[in-house]
């Protein structure tokens, strides 16, 4: 009953967020195209790179864009849900913030509803499309666990991405004018898992791929997917974690966010 | 019985202060320093203190927005902070630089979503949907979105999205600021009315003492974040000798103010024809004895204490006594 009266106020919000941005109509329209464009582009670099050469990092073009779709969907539907998170400071600053805390349902999921970016939709969809389309055309071998693992590791990448959203978000706590730090992980992860990460080098892979888990929303899945061996010498099941690491770092941000909470200032008056 | 508690409640936020061209300095402000009250079911309490004071870091940590450093709070029984949504049911918020409104949705809009937000049924929604909308007179601008209305008006829709949940305890921060005059009266009027009824806790910051005036009967005065005062407005005036002033007007100007033991001159106005005497031991009877002597009155008025002038005086002995905290 509880559970079930909060899921509705949940619904409302979303609703109400929905009826307010078709307040302007013209606008959101707008929005939905030019929204599109920076999630084409990151599958048109891949295209181009592969104009100048067969491979990259020692994979092919239809194998990387299964590295690729497995990163833009992720990021993407990452993005819609929990992106705008990074607007915590501003929430802060017009005392949203405060407002969402003295209501009787959990402020996160407040923050994100009132402030879901609908027109953010068409980058999801073109990344699923992207995805749908890579592993179709890879020529992968499908097996019974394949299957799973392409049903599972999309949402896993979501989890992922969203966790790091939120545990970057959780700075500007601490720290108001935190300003592009957190964009450098999530922007920089999404980067990071649309290529294969045997073309990085060195301590930026390590940390990247394994120290902060990128690794494993794209890269590892794509390796077990396409049936190949990890030329960085992981054994095969690795590409099986990620769901494993998602919730990990799914912990990891209801940790830091609950921390965060407790250290939160306010502003005056 | 108490419905909130607090006993020795403490802030304090570390800021970072420039020491150099790259050094910074860790510094510890304390905005609540150890503060001890308790409020009763019904009651009407004024908080009132200068900029900074501490009035409204102690509303956000008695409705769970902010941890205290030290010291506990208890709301209606509960810990605000550990047991923030269940407490979110029971108390009503409204900032008054805040909005609990949606933006650019009509406020009715607004009214329906926080019923769903707080669970409220239907029927007693509506009954006090239908109170408040005759008190605060929202009929006009019930299909307006909020970004249109006018700061009186959103104030008015803030009052009403706070009590439609039936709260026990009413926080207000800061109602009546930058109001026009006709809305603080709507504002005040309304409180007065709920305060009436009795069965709401109010607790109101503000800088406007008129609000207090209208409204408490209790005055908590706080400053540097400790409690400088606590109790009733006369006892208030009391405390910290404020005084009557007598104004009186004469036929023509005496060519310099007089004086009259116990009662300085405070003001000269009207060319000299109107003198102003503050009642600090003389009585009215005195003043008027001693003028008469010197000068033809021709009227003679009794002004009660201003408390905005008192609280001027309370912060002003507070400052100069033993326990001055470094301000910020």
């Amino acid at each position: 009953m509880e559970v079930r009266g909060a899921l509705r106020a949940y619904r409302s919000l979303l609703g109400a967020q929905a009826r307010s941005q078709a307040a302007y109509r013209t606008s959101f329209v707008v929005d939905l195209v030019g929204n599109l464009g920076a999630t084409v582009f990151d599958v048109v670099t891949v295209l181009v790179i592969f104009g100048v050469t067969r491979e990259l990092g020692g994979f092919t073009l239809r194998e990387t864009l299964v590295v690729v779709g497995l990163s833009s969907c992720a990021f993407a539907a990452a993005d819609l849900l929990v992106g705008n998170i990074e607007r915590l400071p501003r929430y802060v600053r017009t005392g949203l913030f405060d407002a969402v805390l003295v209501r009787p349902l959990a402020a996160l999921p407040q923050l994100l509803l009132m402030d879901l970016p609908l027109r953010k939709v068409s980058r999801a969809v073109f990344g699923l499309a992207v995805l749908l389309y890579a592993l179709a055309s890879a020529g992968i071998d499908w097996t019974p666990g394949r299957v799973a693992l392409a049903v599972v590791a999309p949402p896993a990448g979501v989890v992922f991405f969203a966790s790091v959203f939120v545990t970057t978000a959780t700075v500007s706590f601490y720290w108001v004018d935190s300003g592009e730090m957190a964009n450098s992980v999530t922007y920089g992860g999404r980067d990071f898992t649309s290529y294969p990460i045997t073309v990085y080098g060195g301590w930026f892979r390590a940390l990247f791929a394994y120290g902060m888990g990128f690794a494993f929303v794209s890269y590892h899945p794509a390796l077990a997917l396409l049936g190949r061996a990890d030329p960085l010498g992981l054994p095969s099941w690795v590409g099986w974690a990620s769901p494993g690491v998602a919730f990990v770092a799914a912990t990891v941000a209801a940790l830091a966010w609950r921390v965060g909470i407790r250290h939160y200032r306010s502003t005056g008056s | 019985m108490n419905v909130i508690e607090m006993d020795g409640l403490r802030k304090e936020f570390t800021v970072r202060v420039r020491a150099g061209v790259l050094r910074r300095e860790k510094r510890t402000v304390t905005a609540v320093d150890g503060v001890d009250l308790r409020v009763e079911r019904g009651e009407m309490l004024g908080y009132i203190g200068p900029n900074g004071a501490g009035k409204s870091t102690t509303l956000k940590m008695l409705t769970g927005v902010l941890m205290p450093s030290a010291g506990q709070a208890r709301v209606c029984g509960l810990r605000p902070v550990a047991d923030r949504t269940r407490l979110a049911l029971r108390i009503g918020v409204v900032f008054g630089q805040r909005s609990q409104l949606w933006w650019d949705l009509p406020l009715r809009e607004s009214f329906d979503l926080l019923r769903h937000v707080y669970r409220v049924p239907a029927g007693a929604h509506a009954a006090r949907l239908t109170r408040c909308r005759e008190l605060l007179d929202l009929d006009a601008f019930l299909d307006t979105p909020v970004r249109q209305l006018s700061l009186g008006q959103r104030m008015r829709g803030e009052l009403t999205a706070a009590l439609l949940h039936g709260p026990e305890v009413l926080f207000l921060d800061e109602p009546t600021i930058g109001l026009d005059v006709v809305s603080k009266q709507a504002v005040r009027g309304f409180l007065a009315e709920l305060g009436r009824a009795g069965d709401t806790t109010l607790v109101l910051t503000t800088h406007d003492l008129a609000d207090i005036e209208r409204l408490c009967r209790r005055l908590v005065v706080i400053d540097h974040g400790r409690v400088v005062h606590d109790g009733s407005i006369a006892e208030l005036h009391r405390r910290y000798g404020s005084r009557r002033m007598v104004v009186a007007e004469l036929d023509s100007a005496l060519p310099e103010p007089p004086v009259l033991p116990g009662a300085p001159v405070q003001r000269v106005e009207a060319d000299g024809r109107r003198l102003v005497f503050a009642l600090e031991r003389a009585s009215v009877a005195e003043v008027v004895a001693g003028l008469a002597g010197l000068a033809t009155l021709r009227d003679i008025s009794i002004v009660e204490p201003d408390i905005e002038e008192v609280v001027t005086r309370l912060y002003a002995s507070e400052r100069k006594g033993p326990l001055l905290t470094p301000g910020v």
